[in-house]
């Protein structure tokens, strides 16, 4: 098991033929995932070629739409390599088409662009109320479910499975705390974004990580901006019943300045790493000040007789 | 970005706002020559991005032109809770009968518009919400519909405005609602907004936030930008294409991705605490590319920074592996030959660290310290930059 991505996901790429769509179509199919197509209006009908995992050459379909990729291909994930400027366009396509899930890796999107989609997403819900697509990003390395499939940009090669489940808002910051912890390996790791307006939050991963059964312990990395930490301890406190540890970014960022990702700013004393921080460990999640001490206290927690027997 | 007073009433104009007339003065002479273009009793308002400014006395009236002078020489040059006054805004003198409160802004917990009115203007809106929030309406927007006649009217009866003025009202939320969507701001707030004697509406003083992300379809707001506040040095990295911010401290930070550079500076924090205290001197996102040119480049800028004296370079090898990483800063070293002259820590892991770390061996830069991990690297870069200190 794992959440929200296995091996089954049938995976398009929206923006195949361009530089960054066509180099992590390359690394995805060689992590393991079955990427099936892609989409560039202007391109529809020809093809790309790459190499599966195992060296074998693959011939690609691109097609003009999502709704034809997915007629033709019976895709059910999307991944997003689009420019800023197209992104919200791109987005919308996949929500309109019912895709399940579209991750959009892309950097630099309009917030209001964001919050746009965001709408159409949440009024876009089946017989049950359940939303038909989840969005991933923007702004993030995308999810890997280590060993079946990766749709993002972290490299693949880190670790393999394992009983770790891992929700950050930053990319590097996963591969981190991926590598300090790759002899116990992940069951999902996912990059949420860092942007003000994101699809999945720490709460839904949280929530899928504590209804898996192949994760053991959760690793939840945050960082200053927004109030999405504390929300996500209010719901850790409340439903969450394996152990997580925490890490918080940017204790030393000062007040106004946007630290890189564009959600990153303490607003007057909202968002602080030290309010975060503090929310965490009242809900009984122990917080790491380093990415090595937290990779610590997460060996702490970790259920012992979950550990690989090879160690 | 956080934009001026007077640039935020000229965006108000621009879509239509009700404002009053308003001239940037930059010196008293200007401000002399403004008052009486406007004519009659004008406002002379340094313009700061910061609040409270009425209080510290940046905010006269002035009954003549060379009244607006001698308050302008005043306040001109003014600090106003660490923001010097450079800029102050000539305004029409306004015959205020009522003061009411407006704004729309990104609420990013819920994912959507909030829109807030009152009818009690004027004060701090944190203080309106804190003492009397049932004066203060809260209207969520959905950003698929946003605001348009039906919404203001809606927001306006909320907020608790007579019948008969409503309509006014909802016709500049409309108009508002207008300068946030079409500015791709992420705060539109007008307090106060007032009716004058003769009952019509004017947006007295208005803030405005843009969101840089949407800059590519909004070309002429690089025009807004408050270049002669800007660190130089966060001036050159910006041409340069780096996401560098300055901070006070003594240990130059490289890193790439955001998450790992906030984290890094954090971790060096850390370490001074052991090494007299010594803090990082800045943030400094390269991204996934790490080529020696944007090494170079990041390197150029940290050296430029005399409060620097040890740098840490830190970097996870993702998808751009640490062979490339380590080919990088050697290159960027001989690149910048005599100008490099601090020692240099390097912590690499990840992709290809073996062949990373043997890169640097191999080049035996003698400014170069190779470090272990994380941890070790802060607190050797903590180490230098103190002992350095210690020297001086």
């Amino acid at each position: 098991m794992s959440i929200f991505l296995n091996k089954n996901n049938k995976v398009i790429v929206q923006g195949i033929t361009g530089s960054e769509g066509s180099k992590h179509t390359a690394r995805m199919l060689a992590a393991g995932t079955n990427v099936v197509g892609g989409v560039n209006a202007r391109k529809a009908g020809t093809t790309v070629k790459h190499e599966d995992q195992h060296g074998n050459p693959v011939e690609l379909p691109v097609f003009g739409s999502v709704k034809e990729a997915m007629a033709e291909t019976g895709a059910d994930t999307s991944i997003v390599f689009v420019p800023p400027a197209f992104t919200k366009d791109a987005v919308v396509e996949a929500i309109e088409a019912e895709i399940g899930l579209v991750v959009v890796i892309t950097e630099g999107v309009p917030v209001q662009d964001s919050a746009e989609f965001w709408a159409l997403a949440q009024s876009k819900k089946d017989a049950e109320g359940k939303q038909l697509t989840r969005i991933i990003g923007p702004n993030c390395p995308g999810i890997i479910t280590p060993g079946e499939a990766l749709v993002g940009i972290t490299p693949a090669n880190i670790t393999g499975k394992g009983g770790v489940g891992l929700v950050s808002k930053s990319g590097t910051l996963t591969y981190q705390m991926m590598y300090e912890l790759r002899d116990l390996g992940f069951s999902t790791a996912i990059g949420i974004g860092g942007d003000p307006v994101i699809g999945t939050t720490h709460i839904d991963a949280l929530a899928a990580f504590e209804a898996d059964p192949e994760t053991k312990a959760i690793v939840m990395i945050g960082e200053i901006g927004g109030d999405a930490e504390e929300r996500a301890a209010e719901f850790i406190k409340n439903n969450v019943t394996k152990p997580v540890v925490g890490y918080v970014a940017g204790f030393t960022a000062p007040e106004g300045k946007t630290m890189g990702h564009a959600g990153a700013i303490v607003s007057g004393s909202s968002g602080t790493a030290q309010a975060k921080k503090e929310a965490l460990e009242a809900a009984g999640v122990k917080v790491g000040k380093t990415p090595s001490e937290t990779a610590h206290l997460l060996r702490s927690v970790y259920p012992k007789h979950e550990e690989p027997s090879n160690l | 970005m956080d934009l001026f007073e007077y640039q935020a009433r000229d965006l108000f104009e621009a879509h239509g706002v009700p404002v009053l007339a308003g001239i940037v003065a930059h010196t008293p002479e200007e401000a002399k020559a403004a008052a009486e273009k406007i004519g009659g009793v004008t406002v002379v308002k340094a313009q700061v991005k910061v609040g409270g400014r009425g209080k510290a006395g940046g905010v006269k009236v002035a009954k003549s032109a060379d009244e607006a002078y001698e308050h302008a020489k005043n306040i001109l040059g003014m600090d106003i809770k660490g923001h010097t006054v450079k800029k102050v805004m000539i305004a029409q003198g306004a015959d205020i009968a009522e003061e009411y409160y407006f704004s729309v802004l990104l609420d990013r917990s819920n994912r959507n518009y909030l829109a807030m009115c009152s009818v009690e203007g004027g004060m701090e809106i944190e203080q309106l919400a804190v003492e009397r929030p049932e004066a203060l309406a809260k209207v969520p927007v959905d950003p698929g519909t946003g605001i348009d006649a039906a919404k203001a009217a809606e927001i306006a009866e909320a907020a608790g405005f007579a019948p008969e003025l409503r309509e006014k009202v909802a016709d500049v939320i409309v108009k508002l609602w207008d300068v946030f969507k079409g500015e791709d701001a992420t705060l539109v707030e007008v307090n106060p907004l007032v009716k004058t004697g003769s009952g019509d509406l004017i947006a007295l003083d208005g803030k405005v936030s843009l969101d840089e992300n949407a800059e590519f379809r909004h070309k002429e707001h690089d025009e807004l930008a408050d270049k002669e506040s800007e660190d130089p040095l966060e001036s050159k990295a910006k041409a340069l294409d780096l996401n560098y911010v300055k901070l006070d401290g003594e240990v130059g930070i490289i890193g790439n991705g955001a998450g790992l550079v906030m984290s890094t500076l954090d971790v060096v924090a850390y370490a001074g605490e052991r090494h007299g205290n010594v803090k990082p001197a800045n943030f400094l996102d390269i991204g996934g590319g790490a080529s020696a040119e944007v090494m170079a480049n990041g390197l150029s800028i940290i050296l430029g920074d005399e409060q620097v004296k040890s740098v840490f370079v830190n970097v996870f090898g993702g998808i751009t592996a640490c062979d490339a990483v380590a080919n990088g800063i050697v290159g960027a070293l001989e690149k910048l030959g005599d100008s490099a002259n601090k020692p240099l820590v390097v912590r690499l892991d990840g992709n290809n660290v073996d062949e990373g770390r043997r890169i640097l061996h191999e080049a035996n830069h003698p400014l170069v310290t190779l470090a272990e991990n994380m941890d070790q690297g802060a607190d050797k870069a903590a180490e230098l930059a103190n002992s350095s200190n210690a020297v001086k």
